[in-house]
């Protein structure tokens, strides 16, 4: 038998590593072993016991408290020991539905190691590309129809293509990890997970476009994905996958990372060759592109984390194996970080053309609070929310475009009724206002005055026309600004608006918060017939302005209380309620 | 409380990349594992070798959000305002950080022990509302959990 434990940054923050010690103390005699993110980051902390038929016991929800049940279960391979804590057939589905090809190896294989990528076939694309000419690897993807999975879709190949094209001898190829879509964390499993794959699908865009240098802009705050890397790029070094000659090819490519510093605005590929550089996080003017003129003014190519995950699958396996998943637009499969009010929430891949429903119900099990499901927010701060009415939405670049959405890079943000959507769009623009790297004033100016007009919408202070005047700053900003970070700012507002326009005239015409989120424009109640007088919500109240007797309905003192809903949350009789 | 600063912790760091075109952001990023903070003298020093200039240094030092120009406590709280974060309730986390240490974001506790810093995403969404103290990340808060963790920093720093 052997023990493998789920190490992401989600394993381990739920407490994966403590789990490993504990169990390392039990002393049990078997190989104790990591894994990446398996994707179901409900249930961590996750430890996969493996017998000596590579058969699979998945324990769920561990804690070190379970270390000597899981040492007992293991030595004895008396299964009633770890009952409660094996994943129900039910939660099982969560990956059995999906079709994974970025993510193939996350959670199975050890990122640490070179050897289990290599024994699952790793590195073999790399060598199969090496014998092709370039042009035919570009071939294979352009077949594939393989586009850009950091959300604006541009075909990847046509990239890879003017790169190639353009005349120099010194050339880089970029990968962008500097994932700052509040919301997804895609890139970052890859990378933690299968730090090997990311690394050979940039070496084949590195031989494809002809560059002997690979840079690598990861995010500074995802410090173990930085360290895994670093680890993974010094293990192909030492085995001839990363440097001169490879594989006796004649092809070279080093391979650096940089950390990034956090600006959400470096995501913007002119924006993140600036920082490279060891500037402030600037976009520059397009034309030139990169693919002529980017990292030191030479010719660059970028792509995002996904896209080069799938490159080496895509060589294996042939651009038409690729391309008989997903629509006649969108091929291929797509990552989506599904988070926030649903009941599984954790990493979903599935072919493009499947529907929002497919993933937020049959996959991630509908919403883990008795609330419907009002909305589901896609593309982050560039993105918006689409309404429950459009769940049948097809997932490809051009429907969810059609939405006022986008595909984004992956992030899924599920929203149930208690959810404020004017909040919302007030929640991204304080991110895009505090991003604006300031260089174009309609973005600078523009998202801080349609801030404070959401701010006081939400405060109660909305007036007539302010809806309107919200859409012509939206439209001015889209117009004006110069990159897609500005471009797309406005979108959380215009689809709010363009879906839930009565939320919006709910509060500045009636004051009213209809999702009750908005604390100002909410006063918290007691229901008397409900109240059964324990006195639980006046102990708790930090302003005593709850009052009553015991075993006699409380009242809330509204001139006193400060809706801070402490006493909503400890009420045991739901008599608390928000108006 | 003013300490001297060691300008010498620098040397190995400035040595490596200072000739390095392009790493300014890395050295800044060194600099402050080193201190905690980018200190006044370190970004003269940093200056006068790679030959940027001390306002061009500053510049891209306060376009980006990790960097910092002041010393932070013992204990750095980063709270994750990302998506999924906002949706379960992170505002009620802040609130209650900001209640019981009596201190806003950007600011430390008098006793120097706690600085709160609101983050971008740290991509736990799963385990929302999130926050990060110094190395450790503490995941699904309630505001009762997080004065917990809250009280038995505060007591193994004593």
């Amino acid at each position: 038998m052997r023990i493998v434990i789920g190490q992401g940054s989600c394993g381990i923050a739920a407490g994966a590593e403590k789990i490993r010690k504990a169990l390392t103390e039990q002393s049990i005699g078997c190989d104790i072993s990591i894994t990446g993110c398996i994707g179901m980051c409900w249930l961590e902390p996750i430890v996969d016991i493996y017998d000596d038929d590579n058969a699979l016991t998945r324990l769920v929800r561990v804690s070190e408290n379970d270390a000597q049940a899981v040492a007992e279960y293991v030595e004895t391979g008396d299964k009633s020991k770890v009952e409660k804590l094996i994943v129900t057939d039910e939660d099982s589905q969560f990956l059995s539905k999906q079709t994974r090809i970025a993510l193939r190896n996350c959670g199975i294989i050890n990122p640490e190691l070179i050897e289990e990528y290599t024994e699952k076939g790793g590195y073999t694309a790399l060598k199969k590309a090496l014998g092709m000419t370039p042009e035919e690897v570009i071939e294979i993807i352009k077949t594939s129809g393989l586009a850009g999975r950091g959300g604006a879709g541009f075909p990847t190949w046509f990239k890879w293509n003017a790169a190639r094209q353009s005349a120099g001898e010194e050339k880089y190829l970029i990968c962008n990890a500097d994932e700052g879509d509040p919301g997804a964390f895609m890139d970052r499993a890859v990378i933690e997970s299968d730090p090997h794959n990311l690394i050979e699908g940039m070496l084949i865009g590195a031989y494809a476009i002809g560059a002997k240098h690979a840079v690598v802009y990861v995010r500074a705050e995802y410090p173990l994905a930085i360290k895994r890397l670093k680890n993974a790029i010094r293990q192909a070094t030492e085995n001839g996958v990363i440097g001169e000659d490879i594989f006796g090819s004649g092809f070279s490519c080093d391979f650096t990372i940089k950390a990034g510093a956090g600006a959400f605005v470096c995501g913007e590929e002119t924006a993140l060759i600036e920082s490279l550089e060891g500037h402030r996080g600037m976009p520059r003017l397009k034309p030139p592109f990169p693919a002529q003129s980017g990292f030191w003014r030479k010719p660059s190519n970028i792509n995002n984390v996904e896209t080069f995950a799938n490159v080496a699958w895509i060589i294996n396996n042939g651009g038409e194996a690729f391309a008989a998943m997903g629509t006649e637009g969108s091929k291929g499969t797509k990552v989506f970080a599904v988070t926030g009010k649903v009941k599984r929430s954790g990493l979903v891949e599935i072919p493009m053309g499947k529907t929002l429903r497919d993933v937020i119900f049959d996959i991630g099990g509908g919403m883990k609070t008795d609330k419907p499901f009002k909305a589901v927010q896609m593309g982050g701060p560039s993105g918006g929310c689409i309404p429950a009415s459009l769940i049948d939405t097809v997932i490809d670049y051009k429907a969810l475009g059609a939405t006022g959405a986008i595909m984004g890079s992956g992030g899924m943000v599920v929203m149930d009724e208690s959810t404020c959507m004017v909040g919302m769009a007030k929640f991204f623009l304080d991110f895009t206002a505090k991003e604006s790297c300031g260089k174009c004033i309609h973005c600078r100016i523009g998202t801080k005055r349609m801030l404070e007009m959401l701010e006081r919408i939400t405060k109660g202070e909305g007036r007539e026309g302010d809806i309107e005047l919200l859409e012509e700053l939206c439209y001015s900003i889209k117009d004006g600004a110069l990159c897609g970070l500005g471009q797309t700012a406005p979108n959380p507002v215009l689809t709010t608006i363009k879906y839930f326009r009565n939320e919006y005239e709910a509060h500045i015409k009636d004051k009213k918060c209809p999702a009750g989120e908005c604390s100002d424009l909410i006063e918290y109640k007691i229901a008397a017939d409900k109240c059964r007088g324990c006195t639980l919500c006046a102990r708790n109240c930090p302003v005593g302005a709850i009052g009553g007797t015991v075993k006699q309905p409380h009242v809330i003192d509204t001139t006193k209380c400060i809706k801070c809903g402490k006493c909503y949350t400890v009420c045991k009789f739901g008599a608390v309620v928000k108006e | 409380m003013e300490k001297e600063i060691d300008l010498s912790l620098l040397d190995g760091v400035l040595e490596e990349y200072a000739p390095v075109r392009g790493s300014l952001i890395t050295i800044l990023q060194h600099t402050q594992e080193i201190y905690g903070y980018l200190p006044k003298e370190a970004i003269e020093l940093i200056s006068e070798k790679t030959g940027i200039a001390a306002s061009e240094i500053m510049g891209v030092g306060t376009f980006y959000t990790q960097f910092r120009f002041e010393p932070v406590g013992k204990y750095l709280i980063m709270l994750c305002q990302g998506t999924a974060c906002h949706v379960n309730s992170s505002e009620l986390i802040l609130q209650t950080i900001k209640d019981e240490l009596g201190i806003d974001d950007g600011q430390t506790t008098e006793d120097g022990l706690f600085s709160l810093k609101c983050v971008a995403c740290l991509g736990c969404c799963s385990l929302s509302p999130v926050m990060m103290i110094n190395e450790d990340t503490y995941g699904s808060l309630t505001p009762d959990k997080t004065k917990r963790i809250l009280k038995e920093l505060r007591e193994a720093a004593q």
